[in-house]
C-alpha cells in the first residue's frame, strides 16, 4: 500500500477533517434533528471503524511522521503513528464505532442548539482523542488535550440548567486541570536543558535525564495522567460527572477518555523517559491496588446505577495501572517476557474495559430515556419489557465481571499468569509484594461479579418495583445495533485472544524490545509462555459447555418430558408478597456496607420500632472527601479571603499599592 | 508418531469416560455423606442410593415455573449443570491424561465456578421473592472471600510445580519430589474452608435446613422444581466432587497414575474410591461436631481462609517451599 504513496497518517487526518465537517454539519443543521440522527450519527460511526481499521494498519506499519504547516510561527504541529498509537486508535474506533451508532437512536428527543451543540463537542471530543493518540511533540499534545477536557466538559454540562450537574462539571474541570497542569510541567522536565523549542517527543526520546529529574517527570505525569484516569485520591470528579453526562458521553468518557490517561503514562514512562526506575512500577502497583479495591468497594454500595458504573471504572483503572507497575518492575529488572506479558495484560485489559464498559453505560441510557429513572432501587423486572437491552447488557455484565469465556477473563488470565510467573525478581521486598498483589487482584475480581449481579439482578431482574415500569419500552433498532456491536466486540475478543494478543506484540516489541509470541504455535490455544505452564483455550471451552448443555436438554427431554406449567410464585405462607420486599440496590450493597464499615462515610436514620410512619434514609460518602478535598477547599478559601483584604474595589487604594511596590523594588534592586 | 496418536486416541477415550464417571458417581458421594451423617446422628439414614431416587422423582415430575419466570431463569439450570460437569472432568482424579485439560487450567476451573453462581444468583433474583434475593445476596458474600482464597490455594500448587495445568501440577506433586511443603499445610487449611463455604455445608450453610432465614443455598434455588430442580442437586452433587477432587489432586496425589500408564488405571480407580470414601466420612464427621454460625461470622471464617492461603503463598515465595 505504500506504493500507492498513502500513509496511515494521512487516512486519519481525513478521518479528523471529516469527524470536524460532520461536527460542523450538526451545528448548522440543527434545525433538522433527523438529519443529524440519520445521517451525521451513522457517518461518523462509519469513520470511527475506518479510523480504527487504520489502527490495525498501523501496528503492522513503520512509524509514520507528518509535520503540520499549522501551529504557532517556529512551532508546527507533529503527528507521528506508531503502534502504540494504533492499538489506542482501534480501542477509540472500536468504542465510538458502537456509541456513534447508539447515538443515532439516542438523541431523536432532542432538537435545536442543544442537539446541534451537542453534536459539535461530540465531534471536537472525538478529534480531540484522536489527535492526543498522534500528538508528536508536547505543545499538539496539550492542544489536543484541552481540546478533549473542554469538549468533554460541555458534553457532560449538557443539562446545565440542573445545578448538581453544573457542579459536577465545575468539579470535573477543576480537577482536569490540575492534572493538565502536572502533564505540562512534566513535559518542562523532559525538554528542560534540550534548549529553546525542543517541545517534540523526538527530541525528549534522545535527551538523558538524570534519575531524580526523571523520577520527578514520571511523578508529574503520574500524577496528571492520574487525575484524568481516575486514580486514587484524585477520582472525586469520576462518580459526579459520569452520572451527570448524557449516556453516550458517560460510555465515550469511560470506555475511551480514560484510556487516553492510560497511554500518556505508557508514552512517558517506556517511549518518552528512556530508562525506569523499580520503584516506579511498586508506586503504580500501590496506587493500583488501593485504586481497585476502592473502586469496587464503593461500587457494591452505589444505588445509582451510572455511580456504580464509575465506580467500576475506577476499579478498572486501578487493575490497569497495576498492570503498568508490573511491567515496569519487570523491565527493570530485565525480565522481558515477563515485561510484555504483564504490557499485553495492560493493553488487553484497556481494550476489553473500553468494550464493555460502553456497553453498559449506554445501555444505562436505554433504561433511563424507557424508564426515567437512574436509582436502581426504583426498577427491576426490565428483562420483561426490554429483552433486547437486557439481553446485550447480560453480555456485558458477565464480561465485566471476569467470566469465562468472555473477554474480561482473558486479561484477567494474562495478568494472573504474569503474577504466578514473577518469582526470582532480585528485591526480596518486591518478591513479597507480588503474592500480596495477586490476592488482592482477586479479592476485586471476586467483588466485581458481586457488584454486576447487584447491578444486572436489581434493574432487570425480579418484579418491577414501581408501577410506571409497566410502560417501559425496549432500545429502539439504532441503540440496539450500538449495543449489539460492543457485546459482539466482548465475545470475540473473549474468543480469539490468540490474534489479539499476537497484533499486541506489536505494540510490546516497539516499547519494550520483547515479545510473547504464543508457545502453542496454534490458533485455539492461548499460551503465553509454555504450553506445560499455562494455556486457556477460550473456543474449546465454549463449546464443552455448550455441548454439554445441549446434551443434557436433549437428553431430559427425550427420556422425561418438556411438560411445564405457570404458577404464581411461592409465598412462603404469607400471600402479601409486594414487589417492595425485594432487595434495593442499598440491601444488596449492605453486606459489602458493613464489612468494609470503617471506609465509608456512612450516614444513615433509622426509624424506632415504634414508628407509625417510618422513613429510612441511608447515605453512604466518600471518607476522601472529607480528610482531603475539604481541607484543601477551606485552606483555599481562606487563603482567598485573606487576599480580598487587600482589595477594596478603589481606584485610589490600588494606585498607592502599585506606588509601593514600585518603591520597594527600587529599594532592592 | 503411530504411537503418539494411539496415546492421544486412549487419553481422550479417558476424559469421555471420566465425563461419564464423575457424572454418574457424584450423586453416590453426596449419598454418602449424608448416610454418614445419619449413622453419627444415630440415625438409620436413607441409604446410598436416596439422591438418584431424589432426581428419579424429580425427573418425572411436571415442572411449574413462575409467571414473570424469564428466560434466564430455565437456562440456568443447564448452566450450572453443565459447568459443574465439565469442572468436575478436567480434574485429574484417577489418571493425569486428560486432553480437555488444556483447554481450562486452574485460573479457568474457578472462573467456571464463578460463571455457574453468577447465573445461578442471577436466576435467585429472577422471580423478585424476598427469599431469592436473600439468597443471592448471601451467596456472593460468601463467594466473594471463598473464591480469592481457592485462587491463592491453587497459586500455591501452581508455584511449587510451575504450571497452572492442573494435570502438570498432578504430577509434580505426586511423582516428582516427595518433599513436604509447609505451604501447602496453609494451603490444605484454607482450601478446607472454602470447600466447606462454597458447597453450602455447616458451619457457613446448612444443606438440610428448613428454616428459610439460614438459608443461602437453598434460598436461591426455592422456585425451581422438577427437572430443574434435579440438574441443580445433580450440579450440587457434582460440585461437591469436583472440590474433594482438587483436595486429592492437590494434597493426596498418590494413586494417581502417570501418563500413558494404562495397565494402573484399575488400581488407581480402588484408590479414589478409598479417598473420596473417606473424604466423604471426613465431611459427614466435621458437619457433625461444629455448628451452624450467624452470617456474619461467615466473613471472618472465610477471611481467615483467605489469610491462610495468602500466608501460604507468602511463605512459598520466602522460603520457595
Amino acid at each position: 500500500m505504500d506504493a500507492v504513496g498513502i500513509l496511515p497518517l494521512d487516512v486519519v487526518g481525513w478521518l479528523v477533517q471529516f469527524w470536524i465537517a460532520l461536527g460542523g454539519a450538526g451545528l448548522l443543521l440543527q434545525r433538522t434533528p433527523q438529519f443529524i440522527n440519520r445521517f451525521v450519527f451513522p457517518l461518523s460511526a462509519l469513520t470511527s471503524l475506518l479510523l480504527a481499521a487504520v489502527g490495525v494498519w498501523a501496528l503492522a506499519a513503520t512509524p509514520n511522521i507528518m509535520v503540520l504547516p499549522l501551529g504557532l510561527p517556529d512551532l508546527p504541529f507533529h503527528l507521528r503513528l506508531d503502534p502504540l498509537s494504533g492499538f489506542f486508535l482501534i480501542l477509540l474506533g472500536g468504542a465510538s464505532f458502537g456509541v456513534s451508532l447508539y447515538s443515532a437512536g439516542y438523541f431523536k428527543s432532542m432538537a435545536g442548539e442543544t442537539l446541534g451543540l451537542l453534536c459539535l463537542e461530540y465531534h471536537l471530543f472525538l478529534v480531540g482523542m484522536t489527535l492526543v493518540l498522534v500528538a508528536d511533540d508536547a505543545y499538539m499534545f496539550m492542544v489536543a488535550w484541552e481540546t478533549m477536557a473542554l469538549s468533554s466538559y460541555f458534553l457532560v454540562t449538557t443539562d446545565h440548567s440542573i445545578p448538581d450537574i453544573r457542579k459536577a462539571g465545575y468539579l470535573y474541570l477543576l480537577i482536569a486541570h490540575v492534572g493538565a497542569i502536572a502533564i505540562l510541567l512534566s513535559f518542562g522536565v523532559m525538554q528542560a536543558g534540550l534548549g529553546i523549542g525542543a517541545y517534540t517527543f523526538d527530541t525528549m526520546r534522545a535527551g538523558h535525564l538524570t534519575e531524580f529529574w526523571s523520577s520527578v517527570a514520571f511523578l508529574l505525569a503520574l500524577f496528571g495522567f492520574g487525575a484524568k484516569a481516575g486514580v486514587l485520591p484524585m477520582h472525586v470528579w469520576l462518580p459526579e460527572a459520569h452520572p451527570a453526562a448524557p449516556s453516550p458521553v458517560s460510555a465515550l468518557m469511560s470506555g475511551v477518555m480514560l484510556k487516553t490517561a492510560i497511554y500518556g503514562i505508557l508514552r512517558v514512562t517506556f517511549d518518552l523517559l528512556g530508562t525506569q526506575l523499580w520503584w516506579w512500577g511498586v508506586l503504580a502497583l500501590g496506587l493500583g491496588l488501593l485504586t481497585a479495591v476502592f473502586g469496587v468497594m464503593f461500587a457494591a454500595v452505589q444505588g445509582d446505577m451510572k455511580r456504580l458504573l464509575a465506580y467500576s471504572s475506577i476499579e478498572n483503572i486501578g487493575l490497569l495501572l497495576v498492570g503498568i507497575g508490573l511491567t515496569i518492575i519487570f523491565h527493570v529488572y530485565g525480565k522481558d517476557t515477563l515485561a510484555a506479558l504483564s504490557l499485553i495484560a495492560t493493553l488487553y485489559h484497556s481494550l476489553n474495559h473500553a468494550m464493555f464498559k460502553s456497553l453498559l453505560f449506554i445501555g444505562t441510557g436505554s433504561i433511563l430515556h424507557a424508564t426515567g429513572e437512574r436509582n436502581m432501587g426504583r426498577l427491576g423486572g426490565l428483562i420483561q419489557r426490554m429483552p433486547w437491552a437486557a439481553a446485550l447488557m447480560l453480555v456485558g455484565v458477565l464480561a465485566i465481571a471476569g467470566l469465562p469465556p468472555l473477554n474480561g477473563f482473558v486479561s484477567e488470565w494474562l495478568m494472573l499468569q504474569a503474577f504466578l510467573l514473577s518469582p526470582g525478581l532480585p528485591n526480596n521486598y518486591i518478591n513479597m509484594l507480588v503474592p500480596v498483589a495477586a490476592a488482592v487482584i482477586a479479592l476485586a475480581a471476586a467483588l466485581a461479579a458481586y457488584v454486576m449481579v447487584k447491578f444486572y439482578g436489581v434493574i432487570f431482574l425480579g418484579q418491577p418495583r414501581e408501577k410506571s415500569l409497566e410502560h417501559a419500552h425496549d432500545a429502539g433498532k439504532w441503540e440496539c445495533m450500538g449495543m449489539g456491536w460492543l457485546a459482539l466486540a466482548c465475545v470475540v475478543l473473549g474468543l480469539a485472544p490468540v490474534m489479539v494478543v499476537g497484533q499486541l506484540d506489536q505494540v510490546s516489541q516497539m516499547l519494550l524490545g520483547t515479545h510473547l509470541g504464543n508457545a502453542a504455535n496454534d490458533w485455539v490455544f492461548l499460551a503465553p509462555v509454555d504450553t506445560e505452564r499455562a494455556s486457556y483455550s477460550p473456543l474449546y471451552f465454549l463449546l464443552a459447555v455448550l455441548g454439554v448443555m445441549l446434551l443434557t436438554s436433549v437428553l431430559v427431554r427425550r427420556f422425561y418430558h418438556g411438560r411445564l406449567r405457570r404458577s404464581p410464585p411461592w409465598d412462603c405462607g404469607f400471600p402479601a408478597q409486594t414487589p417492595r420486599m425485594q432487595d434495593t440496590a442499598e440491601g444488596f450493597g449492605q453486606p459489602i456496607r458493613r464489612i468494609f464499615e470503617p471506609f465509608f462515610q456512612i450516614e444513615r436514620d433509622v426509624p424506632s420500632p415504634f414508628d407509625t410512619h417510618p422513613r429510612y434514609h441511608g447515605q453512604t460518602e466518600d471518607r476522601l472527601w472529607y480528610i482531603l478535598y475539604l481541607p484543601i477547599k477551606h485552606i483555599t478559601e481562606k487563603l482567598a479571603a485573606l487576599a480580598g483584604l487587600l482589595q477594596h474595589g478603589r481606584i485610589h487604594l490600588y494606585l498607592t499599592y502599585t506606588f509601593v511596590t514600585l518603591i520597594v523594588l527600587l529599594v532592592f534592586v | 508418531m503411530e504411537n503418539f496418536n494411539l496415546n492421544l486416541f486412549f487419553a481422550i477415550l479417558f476424559q469421555l469416560a471420566q465425563l461419564l464417571v464423575v457424572v454418574l458417581l457424584a450423586p453416590l458421594l453426596t449419598g454418602w455423606v449424608n448416610q454418614c451423617q445419619a449413622w453419627l446422628q444415630n440415625r438409620s439414614g436413607a441409604g446410598v442410593l436416596q439422591p438418584y431416587r431424589v432426581l428419579r422423582k424429580l425427573f418425572h415430575k411436571d415442572a411449574v415455573m413462575a409467571h414473570n419466570a424469564s428466560w434466564l431463569f430455565r437456562v440456568t439450570p443447564y448452566i450450572v449443570f453443565g459447568c459443574m460437569w465439565l469442572a468436575a472432568a478436567i480434574i485429574p482424579i484417577i489418571a493425569v491424561d486428560l486432553p480437555f485439560s488444556q483447554a481450562a487450567d486452574v485460573i479457568a476451573l474457578v472462573g467456571v465456578f464463578a460463571l455457574a453462581r453468577v447465573f445461578i444468583a442471577l436466576a435467585a433474583m429472577d422471580i423478585g421473592t424476598s427469599f431469592g434475593t436473600l439468597g443471592a445476596r448471601r451467596e456472593m458474600l460468601v463467594s466473594f472471600l471463598a473464591e480469592p482464597a481457592l485462587l491463592m490455594v491453587l497459586f500455591t500448587a501452581s508455584m511449587i510445580s510451575h504450571s497452572t495445568q492442573l494435570p502438570r501440577i498432578v504430577e509434580s506433586l505426586a511423582y516428582h519430589q516427595f518433599v513436604l511443603y509447609p505451604s501447602l499445610a496453609f494451603a490444605a487449611l484454607a482450601f478446607l474452608i472454602v470447600l466447606l463455604a462454597e458447597n453450602a455445608r455447616i458451619p457457613v450453610d446448612n444443606p438440610s435446613t428448613h428454616l428459610e432465614l439460614t438459608m443461602i443455598h437453598e434460598a436461591m434455588i426455592l422456585e425451581y422444581s422438577a427437572r430443574h430442580l434435579a440438574l441443580i442437586e445433580w450440579a450440587s452433587s457434582l460440585k461437591l466432587l469436583a472440590y474433594i477432587s482438587i483436595g486429592v489432586a492437590l494434597f493426596f496425589p498418590y494413586g494417581i497414575v502417570e501418563a500413558g500408564n494404562w495397565a494402573g488405571l484399575p488400581l488407581a480407580v480402588v484408590w479414589l474410591l478409598l479417598k473420596l470414601l473417606v473424604a466423604g466420612a471426613g465431611l459427614a464427621v466435621l458437619e457433625t461436631v461444629t455448628a451452624k454460625m450467624r452470617i456474619f461470622r461467615a466473613p471472618e471464617f472465610l477471611g481467615t481462609a483467605f489469610l491462610l492461603a495468602v500466608l501460604g503463598l507468602l511463605i512459598h515465595f520466602l522460603l520457595g517451599a
